[in-house]
C-alpha cells in the first residue's frame, strides 16, 4: 500500500535555529496519526511545512507521489490537503453557511466571468455547491446556524465549524492542529467521537496535533513524538506510554538531565 | 414572472439603463445647476463603489484611487480631442451616433490604461499589507499627477494648465448607464460563490489560501477592476467639464473617496451609493463655505466613528435556508 504522505529527511533551519531536523514518517490512506512533542518541538513547524508555509531547507516531501515543496499553499490544498488552526481561524465577517461556500470555491468550473453574466449555467452551479454545502452541515448538525455571523457560535461549534470548512475542500488528507484547546472535558469526548466519525465517513487520512494525551492515545492507531525538532519514537500509543525516552522529554529524567544531555 | 424572477440581477440592470436614458433623453428639462450635481454625483458613485470593492470587499486600503481617475480622465481626453475628428470623419461627419462611438472608444481607452496602470501597481505592491499598501498607492497617486503637471505645457496634457476644450459627451445616460454597470459588476461578483474569495481575503489570508483561494489572484482582480472603473469615472468627469487639471488628481480627491466608502460602510455598495449622494449634495451646499468644508467632512467622520463605526448601512447576512429539494 503507497502512503498518502511522505516526509523523508525533512529539515529546516531558520538561521540558526534547526525548527525540524531530519524528519521521516508517512501516512497510510484511511489511517488516524498523532505528532506529539512539548511545547517548541515543532509540531505546528511540520504542519506547516506539509501545507506550504514553509519551504524545508532539504528532504523531501511527498503528497499522494506528487512533490509538495514548491507549491503555493492554496495549490496544495486543490492536491488535497485540508487543515485547521491552532487558534481558530475562521472568515470572521462571514455566516456560517459562507465560511463552508468558501471552501468550495476551488471546485468551481465557472470563473469571474460566469458570476458576472449569471446565465443558466452559472445559476445551477451555484445550487449545486448550496446543496453541498447544507448536506456537509447537516451532517455536523450546523444547518440551522447557516445565516448565523460565524463569530457568535460558541467556541466548540467554531471549532467544529472550521473542521466543516476543511472538509468542505474534500481533502484526502486532514490536519488538525489542537482540536481540543480550551475544550472542557465534556468538549474533548465529543471531540474524539467526532473525528473518528469524520475519518470513517470521508475516508480520509487525519494527522493530529494535540497536548491533550487522553485524545491522543484514545483514537489515534500510531503516533510519533517530536522533542527539539528530532523524532524521537514513534508506535502505538501503548508503546509510546511506556517508551523511557518519551517519559524523559515530557518529564525529565531521574537524575535531572533531559535526553539531549546524555 | 418566474424567468424574471431568476435573472432579476440582469432585469435591475436593463431598468436602470432604461431609466438613465429616458431622463437622459428629458434632461433639457431640469435645470442646468441640478443637473450638473446630479451628474457629479453619479461620477461620485462610480468611484466610491469601484473604490469599496478594493478597499471594503478585499480589504486592501489603497489612498491612490484619484490617479487612477487621472490616468482615465488625461487619456480619454487625448483620445477625444486628438483623435475625435478623425474618428468622427471616419464614421461620416459628426451625428449623435459618431459622437457616441467617439465617446465610448475614448472611455474605453482611459478605463484600460488605468486598469494597466492599476496592475502595474498591483502587482508588486499586493505582497504589502495594511500601512505599507496605503503609502505606496499613495506615492503612485502622487506620481500621475506629478507626471501630468510636468508634460510639457505645449503638448497634449498642456503640463500644469491642464487641458481644454474636451467636448462635453457626459450626458445623463452615459453617467448614470456606467454607474450602473459598476454597480452590477461589483455587486454581482461579490455576491456568488466566486465572490466569497474576496471577502475570504479580507478576513484572513493565511485561511483563505489554505481553503484554496489564490489570494494574490483576488487581490489583482480587485485593484485592476477598481481602476478600470476609476478610468471610466475619469473619463466621465473629463467630458463632463470640459477641463482637466493635475491637481483635481491629487491626494486630497482621493481622501473624498474613501470618506464615501467609509461613511457608506466598507463593503456595503448600498450605503456607499447613499455616501456618495449625501457628499456630493453636502459639497455643493458648503460651496459657499469652502474654507470650512474639510473642517465639515473630518467632524462628520469622528462622529460617525464613534456613533456608527459600521457605516450608514452596514453589511447584513443573507438569510440562508435549505431550498426543499
Amino acid at each position: 500500500m503507497s502512503s498518502v504522505l511522505e516526509l523523508n529527511d525533512v529539515s529546516i533551519q531558520f538561521g540558526g535555529l534547526r525548527a525540524v531536523g531530519g524528519l521521516t514518517f508517512s501516512i497510510q490512506p484511511g489511517e488516524l496519526v498523532g505528532l506529539i512533542g512539548p511545547n517548541g518541538a515543532g509540531k505546528t513547524t511540520v504542519f506547516n511545512l506539509i501545507t506550504g508555509v514553509y519551504q524545508p531547507t532539504s528532504g523531501s516531501i511527498k503528497f499522494g507521489g506528487v512533490s509538495v515543496p514548491g507549491h503555493k499553499p492554496h495549490q496544495i490544498t486543490k492536491l488535497g490537503i485540508a487543515r485547521t488552526f491552532q487558534n481558530i481561524r475562521l472568515f470572521s465577517s462571514l455566516s456560517v453557511f459562507d465560511n463552508v461556500r468558501t471552501a468550495k470555491m476551488m471546485h468551481l468550473r465557472h470563473g469571474i466571468a460566469h458570476s458576472l453574466f449569471r446565465g443558466p449555467a452559472f445559476l445551477d452551479e451555484e445550487a449545486m455547491i448550496e446543496n453541498e454545502v447544507f448536506d456537509l452541515l447537516d451532517i455536523f448538525d450546523l444547518g440551522k446556524e447557516a445565516s448565523t455571523p460565524c463569530k457568535s457560535l460558541c467556541y466548540g461549534d467554531q471549532r467544529r465549524l472550521e473542521i466543516v470548512r476543511a472538509l468542505a475542500t474534500k481533502p484526502k488528507l486532514l490536519l488538525l492542529d489542537e482540536p481540543a484547546a480550551g475544550m472542557n472535558p465534556t468538549e474533548k469526548e465529543e471531540l474524539m467521537h467526532l473525528i473518528q466519525f469524520i475519518k470513517d465517513k470521508f475516508q480520509i487520512s487525519v494527522l493530529l496535533v494535540e497536548h491533550d494525551m487522553k485524545v491522543v492515545m484514545g483514537i489515534c492507531q500510531r503516533i510519533a513524538v517530536l522533542e527539539y525538532g528530532v523524532k524521537i519514537a514513534e508506535g502505538t500509543p501503548a508503546e509510546i506510554q511506556n517508551n523511557p525516552k518519551v517519559i524523559a522529554a515530557y518529564l525529565g529524567t531521574e537524575d535531572g538531565k533531559g535526553p539531549l544531555d546524555a | 414572472m418566474q424567468l424574471l424572477l431568476k435573472y432579476r440581477t440582469q432585469a435591475f440592470l436593463l431598468l436602470a439603463l432604461l431609466v438613465s436614458f429616458v431622463v437622459s433623453q428629458a434632461s433639457d428639462n431640469i435645470d442646468g445647476y441640478v443637473l450638473q450635481i446630479m451628474l457629479v454625483a453619479g461620477i461620485n458613485i462610480i468611484l466610491a463603489v469601484s473604490l469599496n470593492l478594493v478597499n471594503g470587499h478585499t480589504g486592501q486600503f489603497s489612498l491612490g484611487h484619484a490617479g487612477f481617475m487621472g490616468v482615465g480622465a488625461y487619456m480619454s481626453a487625448a483620445v477625444s480631442v486628438e483623435m475625435g475628428p478623425s474618428i468622427l470623419g471616419l464614421l461620416g461627419g459628426p451625428s449623435t451616433l459618431s459622437h457616441g462611438v467617439t465617446f465610448v472608444i475614448a472611455l474605453l481607452v482611459g478605463g484600460l490604461c488605468a486598469a494597466v496602470c492599476g496592475w502595474m501597481v498591483g502587482v508588486p505592491s499586493l505582497r504589502l499589507r495594511g500601512d505599507y499598501l496605503a503609502i505606496v498607492t499613495l506615492g503612485f497617486n502622487e506620481i500621475i499627477r506629478v507626471v501630468f503637471q510636468n508634460t510639457s505645457s505645449s503638448g497634449p496634457f498642456g503640463g500644469a494648465l491642464g487641458m481644454r476644450g474636451i467636448p462635453d459627451y457626459s450626458t445623463f445616460f452615459w453617467v448614470f448607464g456606467i454607474a450602473a454597470i459598476c454597480i452590477y459588476v461589483v455587486a454581482s461578483m461579490v455576491n456568488s460563490t466566486y465572490g466569497r474569495g474576496f471577502l475570504a481575503v479580507r478576513d484572513d489570508e493565511v485561511a483563505s489560501e489554505s481553503m484554496g483561494v489564490n489570494t494574490v489572484r483576488y487581490k489583482v482582480v480587485a485593484f485592476v477592476l477598481g481602476a478600470f472603473f476609476a478610468g471610466l469615472a475619469g473619463g466621465l468627469y473629463a467630458h463632463l467639464f470640459g477641463a482637466i487639471d493635475p491637481k483635481g488628481f491629487g491626494f486630497l480627491k482621493s481622501v473624498d473617496i474613501i470618506i464615501m466608502v467609509i461613511l457608506g460602510g466598507m463593503g456595503s455598495t448600498l450605503g456607499v451609493v447613499v455616501a456618495a449622494i449625501g457628499l456630493t449634495t453636502l459639497n455643493e451646499q458648503l460651496r459657499d463655505a469652502e474654507k470650512f468644508r474639510m473642517i465639515v467632512f473630518s467632524i462628520l467622520l469622528i462622529v460617525m466613528m464613534i456613533v456608527r463605526p459600521q457605516g450608514l448601512l452596514p453589511v447584513t447576512f443573507e438569510k440562508k435556508r435549505r431550498k426543499s429539494a
